[in-house]
């Protein structure tokens, strides 16, 4: 039975798949077994939009099959699902930009990748993100950020992290429709990827600079 | 004898719509010297187009976006809501950079009539947004997964009784009205009409009657300004506009989630909204070139880019009806000019199966040599000068772009100078170093 939520959620099956899970349910199965499966499903969908087999709409549908998965379960849950993490990332769409379409996907990435990602949402203000890092102790700082007026919201917000006198203890990665080398270099940040496959490589390979070697799950 | 419109062939037509732009009605240029430089301007256009001449030069057109305001110390909520500030600044613009065409002042919107209106769909400078940023959408499910049935049955009514209700607060009483072709017959007619007595409904279009006049208002400023520069030499590049159906939906009507979801869960649905939207947007680009005379339609792509869509999903959802509007447009002499923003590098294979010399491609990031390999001999291209060199670059660097781009985009003809995406923040002077490069090193010799 195993084997049947993580294909037929990996293959989006929207209606087979909590088919299944109501099934298990009603025999007595663990909740957090079925969470567990489908979250091993949702790994490998990352794996597949990573290689480019899955495209967005893939991420977008199983996100919301998983939800609805979530809603079936969680009310038999009796305990958090245990999810082991590996590195703690603050995220969000800087001032002025409430574009959520790219940090969502960057975040979904992440959070598979086994990162503990604090997601501020759009609009961010700098103190926001200040804060966080100060609340979390995150080593790394993601920013995203889609229109032209995000490369001034992304250096004032790289500013008010060194003036809070916490630059040293962060690297700062940014990304967003049109961020490049010459956006990274004007706003101050350590790393800007082109993709959210490439905001994971950048991640873990902050992570190892500033935290040591990743535990691996 | 001249022939009539519906005889002529889409090349005649094309040709005899770039004629009506060379020799616009009512203009009258305000030396000879102006209106060679505005016939040389369009000829160079049309000629980068049409494939048929090599022109003079490479055309260069900026497209800018609130980046007039912000050269003319303006900023962008008095762009919106100041009309004699939005003309004196965007008129500062052309007149200091001269570009080839300008983009009229009309994408700056009427702030206040979307405040008469209380518009939910975008946040504005000043209104949601900084008064010193453009505007965004704010997207959602306008239309709910299980209205397609209504929307594709009678889009119109669809429109006013449900959609303009739910993205203008003001207009919510208009959900009472009943469809107009329910007045069929004597009888009928009171009952229809028994809405438009009550006071809410009433205010509503008292309202709308407001926020009509605060259009034309706008829209005298904005076909002054285009007179104006028309008559300095300066013509307006966009002659209308409309949107790829895939996008028309996805976009403001059942939002990105919303649209990507009915592909799995209602795509027979999904495609017949798709064909029953196509008709109306092919008229929508026809018929606002009509009022311009000028043929280039202006298609803002979005859901279509590299990575938003499978293959599959791309031919199967995105471009039948995307072709479509497109043939629709070349058939009737017009010249779609779809802004392809992100980039387009797995769909060039597809897109290239159109007539030859119809089209404008504006690329922002896809690889240009690729689209010159797979289009070039096909349709003109224009487009790639980074945006993140004209906010954070310098001149020079500017320059070693554009030169590249001369030297292998533009090499025999079918390009066209534009950046990648709009321009809003960016540095007068590198703005200017795109401009004036192209002209001196980008003639054809």
């Amino acid at each position: 039975m195993t084997e049947d939520i993580v294909s037929a959620l990996i293959d989006l099956k929207e209606k087979e798949v909590l088919e299944i899970v109501q099934h298990r349910l009603n025999i007595g199965d663990n909740p957090m077994s079925i969470m567990s499966d489908a979250r091993c499903a949702m790994e490998t969908i990352g794996n597949r939009f990573a290689s480019g087999e899955y495209f967005i709409p893939d991420l977008v549908y199983s996100g919301v099959i998983l939800r609805e998965i979530s809603d079936i379960v969680k009310p038999k849950l009796t305990g958090e699902a245990e999810i082991k993490r590996v590195g703690k990332i603050v995220f969000g769409t800087v001032a002025g930009d409430i574009h959520d379409i790219g940090k969502d996907i960057v975040v979904f990435m992440l959070d598979i990748n086994g990162f503990e990602v604090y997601d501020l949402g759009v609009d961010v203000p700098v103190q926001k993100f200040v804060e966080k890092i100060k609340e979390t102790g995150a080593p790394i700082v993601g920013l995203s950020g889609f229109l032209t007026l995000a490369f001034d919201a992304m250096k004032e917000t790289v500013v008010a992290i060194k003036t809070a006198g916490l630059r040293d203890k962060v690297k700062i990665m940014i990304g967003g429709g049109q961020i490049d080398e010459a956006v990274r270099k004007y706003t101050g940040a350590d790393a800007y990827g082109k993709d959210a496959m490439a905001a994971v490589s950048l991640a873990k390979s902050m992570w190892e600079i500033n935290k040591g070697p990743l535990r691996e799950g | 004898m001249q022939k009539k419109w519906e005889e002529m062939p889409s090349d005649e037509k094309q040709e005899a719509m770039f004629q009506k732009w060379l020799s616009p009605k009512g203009i009258e240029f305000t030396s000879p010297e102006a209106e060679k430089l505005y016939k040389q301007r369009v000829t160079r256009i049309r000629d980068a187009v049409q494939l048929k001449r090599l022109p003079d030069r490479v055309p260069v057109f900026p497209n800018v976006g609130f980046f007039p305001a912000f050269y003319a110390g303006i900023t962008a909520e008095e762009a919106m809501y100041d009309y004699d500030k939005l003309y004196m600044a965007w008129k500062k613009y052309v007149l200091d950079f001269e570009p080839d065409a300008h983009v009229g002042v009309s994408l700056a919107g009427p702030g206040k009539l979307f405040d008469i209106l209380d518009y939910k769909l975008y946040t504005w400078p000043g209104h949601g947004s900084s008064p010193l940023h453009t505007y965004q959408c704010r997207e959602g499910e306008y239309i709910k997964a299980d209205e397609y049935d209504a929307f594709i049955q009678n889009p119109s009514d669809f429109f006013r009784s449900v959609y303009l209700p739910r993205i203008f607060r003001t207009l919510a009483p208009f959900k009472k009205l009943s469809p107009l072709t329910d007045i069929l017959e004597l009888p009928f007619v009171g009952f229809n009409l028994i809405p438009y007595g009550m006071p809410d409904v009433q205010d509503a279009f008292k309202a709308l009657l407001e926020a009509g006049g605060e259009a034309l208002r706008w829209g005298s400023v904005a076909s002054a300004f285009d007179k104006e520069m028309a008559q300095s030499g300066f013509p307006n590049f966009f002659g209308g506009t409309t949107k790829a159906p895939f996008d028309a939906i996805g976009d403001t009507l059942r939002g990105t989630t919303g649209i990507m979801l009915d592909m799995y869960r209602q795509p027979d649905k999904l495609l017949e909204a798709l064909e029953a939207i196509t008709p109306l947007l092919i008229e929508m680009g026809i018929s606002s070139t009509s009022r311009t005379g000028n043929p280039i339609v202006f298609i803002p792509l979005h859901k279509g880019a590299d990575g938003f869509l499978s293959d599959e999903q791309y031919k199967t959802f995105y471009w039948p009806t995307f072709r479509k509007v497109l043939m629709g447009l070349i058939d009737e002499g017009r010249v779609p000019f779809p802004f392809v923003e992100g980039g387009y590098n797995s769909r060039l294979e597809v897109i290239r199966d159109l007539p030859r010399g119809k089209v404008i491609w504006w690329f922002d990031l896809t690889d240009m040599d690729k689209a010159k390999q797979m289009l070039g001999n096909n349709a003109c291209i224009g487009g790639n000068m980074p945006i993140t060199l004209l906010n954070v670059g310098t001149p020079a660097e500017v320059r070693d772009h554009a030169k590249k781009l001369v030297d292998t985009i533009g090499k025999d003809g079918g390009y066209i100078m534009i950046n990648g995406a709009v321009i809003d923040e960016a540095k007068p002077e590198n703005v200017k170093a795109m401009i004036d490069f192209t002209k001196e090193y980008g003639v054809y010799k």
